[in-house]
């Protein structure tokens, strides 16, 4: 019991990591109808703009909570800034062509980011600097950090502040309507530029929050930490619905669950497979995801 | 819109195409262009064993994993390659008076970039000898090519049984993991007193996957109980699952015989798991990333290939050289890589000539004092050295390995 309990919460532990990485990607798919497949390096760029920021503060030396705050702010801000650039100089260039040439100029963007990645910050895994003291929780035989704890945590609440930017606030409608027909917004006197780019910050402020929360628990990250990462994070977008917030931390959950289950089983080295069989089979048999609804495409 | 994306492109490839057929000058500059291709294949292609040894420098090849997951290997190999050649030269170098001088390849940690390095050491820059490499994976990748080309390979660290059994070519200047499993073994039987163990092995790795089977083997033969082996992958970065499920069992000690970036996610997962039991590896963990398993590392105990503690004056000689020169405390892989360039030296010394073949012979004959033991070659190209086992302590960021004892083959 005590390990079916631990396994469930190492389940959840590593879901809400894909599922914090599906939210960037879900969002910028429900405006734009564009898998950003650089997302998941922008979430690499997150964790990088961390560490250096927590090494100019010092922070494995004196971890702090508000040292840990305000690097986590550095590297939003950095990363928002990242995302309006390569949205600006790489997707809006093609943005009216077809879906198709923005989907490779996303792969494009994708390897330049990990292999310049490679070329600046070196092949080699670096460690991430220790900005709050680890301590261990245990619960009737189930331990948890209070690193793994916090991702949970911020997952959640990322997920409803999003939902509430979506679909309470100004920009939201905006975001809203440009999803729904950009022509048409634009005519109604939307700046869909402006729209768009938020959108761009917002998703990859949400990855850096990703790559800091991601590299505290897990204290390794390399240029190509995004990789492997970034794909499950879209398969679990995929899985929840893609477009669709709560669904995108459904699909997280779901991800991270059935990989521990596997990891748990003689099968332990398949568990990166677990996730490209989902896909699969949610191809083949619910296209539109978990959450989504299948809406006829316009012509 | 997709129609018009469609017409937009497609009469430019098919002119295009259409181009390329019809025109000769282009096909003449292809052939041409494929003509030479082969021409500089020709020009790299090396027959067997022939150095083409013209006196000047003797020129010799490191290749390593300078960046990637094993980049400490890579970076302290080379350092203590650089300080054995630096010491040679600066002593008048070898064959009467020539200087050494060395060429690195890094590859990247990647096996089949371990075998571009060595085929481009050897065809291209026509090296005498290759030194290389420390993770068995890479050594076993590279070795073949040394072995077709019959120029002696020297692996400082690669305890893999099978690397040497590549070819007459390949030899190593560190024990075998047949007998660092039976070190471990011995050392958690009889002075930790455990008696049931899991081993996490890294699937990936020829260096984790034989000493898991030695570990084991040599455990079961001791009395003890040995799990079942556990499984992951180079890179994996979440063990909790598997560590979870070996919790379950109750074991009294885990060994982590994969290399150091993953040992240290692995020790530290396993505390925050709350599993205190000892926890040991092999000298794969001699890594700069270790140090990323923090506090988690108490209680850890590894095989070693030397003890920078020994009051050995070529051992103390080396290690204050080292420090001169780098500013750092050299690791276990520096300190071999470093014998493998004193035998390398002591041979063509012997040999007399660069010739591939007859220093193979002379390498064959090796026999002498090494800063990690005597370095004696034995029929199978290996060496029969101790091992010592050392307690991992992390202090004030940094770790220590600390001396426990050491272990005598036979």
């Amino acid at each position: 019991m005590d390990t079916f309990l631990q396994q469930l919460i190492n389940g959840l532990s590593l879901g809400a990591i894909y599922a914090l990485i599906a939210l960037g990607y879900t969002m910028v798919y429900g405006v734009l109808r564009l898998i950003n497949f650089a997302h998941g390096d922008v979430y690499m760029l997150g964790a990088f703009a961390g560490y250096f920021l927590a090494n100019a503060l010092n922070l494995d030396a004196n971890p702090s909570v508000v040292g840990a705050i305000a690097v986590t702010m550095g590297a939003m801000a950095a990363c928002a800034l990242i995302g309006i650039v390569i949205e600006r100089f790489a997707y809006r260039p093609v943005r009216h062509h077809s879906r198709l040439t923005s989907l490779i100029t996303a792969i494009g963007v994708s390897l330049l980011l990990e292999y310049g990645g490679q070329v600046v910050f070196g092949a080699t895994p670096r460690f991430f600097p220790q900005m709050i003291r680890s301590e261990i929780y245990t619960l009737g035989g189930v331990q948890i950090t209070n690193q793994n704890l916090l991702i949970i945590v911020v997952a959640v609440v990322l997920m409803f502040a999003l939902e509430y930017i979506v679909h309470r606030t100004r920009i939201g409608k905006a975001m809203r309507a440009t999803s729904f027909n950009l022509s048409v917004a634009k005519l109604m006197g939307i700046n869909t530029d402006l729209v768009i780019a938020f959108t761009f910050a917002l998703g990859s402020a949400l990855a850096a929050v990703g790559g800091v929360m991601v590299a505290l628990a897990i204290p390794r990250i390399d240029p190509l930490m995004g990789l492997m990462t970034g794909l499950k994070a879209f398969v679990a977008a995929v899985l929840g619905g893609i477009g669709n917030i709560p669904g995108a931390m459904i699909g997280g959950v779901l991800i991270g669950l059935m990989e521990t289950w596997l990891g748990a089983t003689a099968y332990s080295t398949y568990r990166d497979a677990v996730a490209f069989g989902v896909l699969i089979l949610i191809l083949l048999f619910r296209p539109a995801g978990i959450m989504g609804s299948s809406v006829t495409e316009k012509v | 819109m997709k129609d018009y994306w469609c017409q937009r492109v497609k009469p430019t490839i098919v002119c295009t195409m259409a181009d390329v057929r019809d025109s000769s000058p282009w096909r003449a500059t292809a052939l041409v262009a494929v003509a030479l291709a082969f021409c500089a294949a020709a020009a790299c292609e090396r027959r067997p064993g022939a150095a083409g040894d013209s006196g000047g420098d003797v020129v010799i090849g490191m290749y390593g994993s300078l960046t990637g997951d094993g980049a400490s290997f890579g970076i302290s190999s080379r350092e203590g390659t650089e300080l054995a050649v630096a010491e040679i030269n600066a002593a008048g170098g070898v064959l009467g008076g020539r200087k050494f001088r060395l060429l690195v390849e890094d590859d990247q940690s990647k096996p089949e970039e371990a075998s571009n390095a060595v085929t481009k050491l050897i065809t291209q820059d026509r090296v005498v000898a290759v030194l290389g490499e420390v993770a068995s994976r890479r050594s076993l990748a590279a070795a073949p090519i040394a072995q077709k080309f019959q120029i002696p390979m020297i692996s400082p660290a690669s305890t893999n049984e099978r690397v040497t059994a590549v070819g007459d070519y390949i030899f190593r200047v560190c024990f075998i993991d047949p007998f660092q499993g039976e070190v471990l073994a011995k050392f958690a039987y009889n002075d930790l007193k455990v008696r049931k163990v899991a081993i996490l092995r890294d699937i990936q790795q020829d260096y984790s996957v034989g000493l898991t089977d030695s570990v084991a083997r040599n455990f079961k033969a001791l009395g003890g109980q040995v799990l079942e082996p556990v499984s992951y992958s180079t890179g994996d970065a979440d063990f909790k699952a598997i560590l979870t499920k070996v919790r379950s069992e109750r074991p009294d000690a885990i060994f982590a015989t994969g290399y150091y970036s993953e040992a240290a996610i692995i020790t530290r997962q396993a505390r925050e798991l709350g599993m205190k039991m000892p926890m040991l590896g092999g000298d794969g963990w001699v890594g700069d990333a270790l140090k990323n398993g923090r506090e988690a590392l108490n209680n850890t105990f590894i095989s070693n290939h030397y003890s920078g503690d020994n009051p050995d004056p070529i051992v103390q000689g080396f290690v204050s050289a080292y420090r001169v020169k780098f500013g750092r405390e050299p690791d276990a892989i520096a300190a071999l890589a470093y014998d493998s360039v004193k035998v390398l030296t002591d041979a063509l010394n012997r040999a007399k000539t660069t010739e591939g073949p007859k220093l193979r012979d002379a390498l064959a004959a090796t026999d002498l004092p090494g800063v990690t033991g005597r370095l004696k070659m034995n029929a199978q190209r290996n060496v029969d050295k101790p091992a010592v086992i050392q307690e991992v302590t992390y202090a004030n960021g940094d770790v220590k390995f600390v001396y426990k004892t050491t272990i005598n083959p036979g």
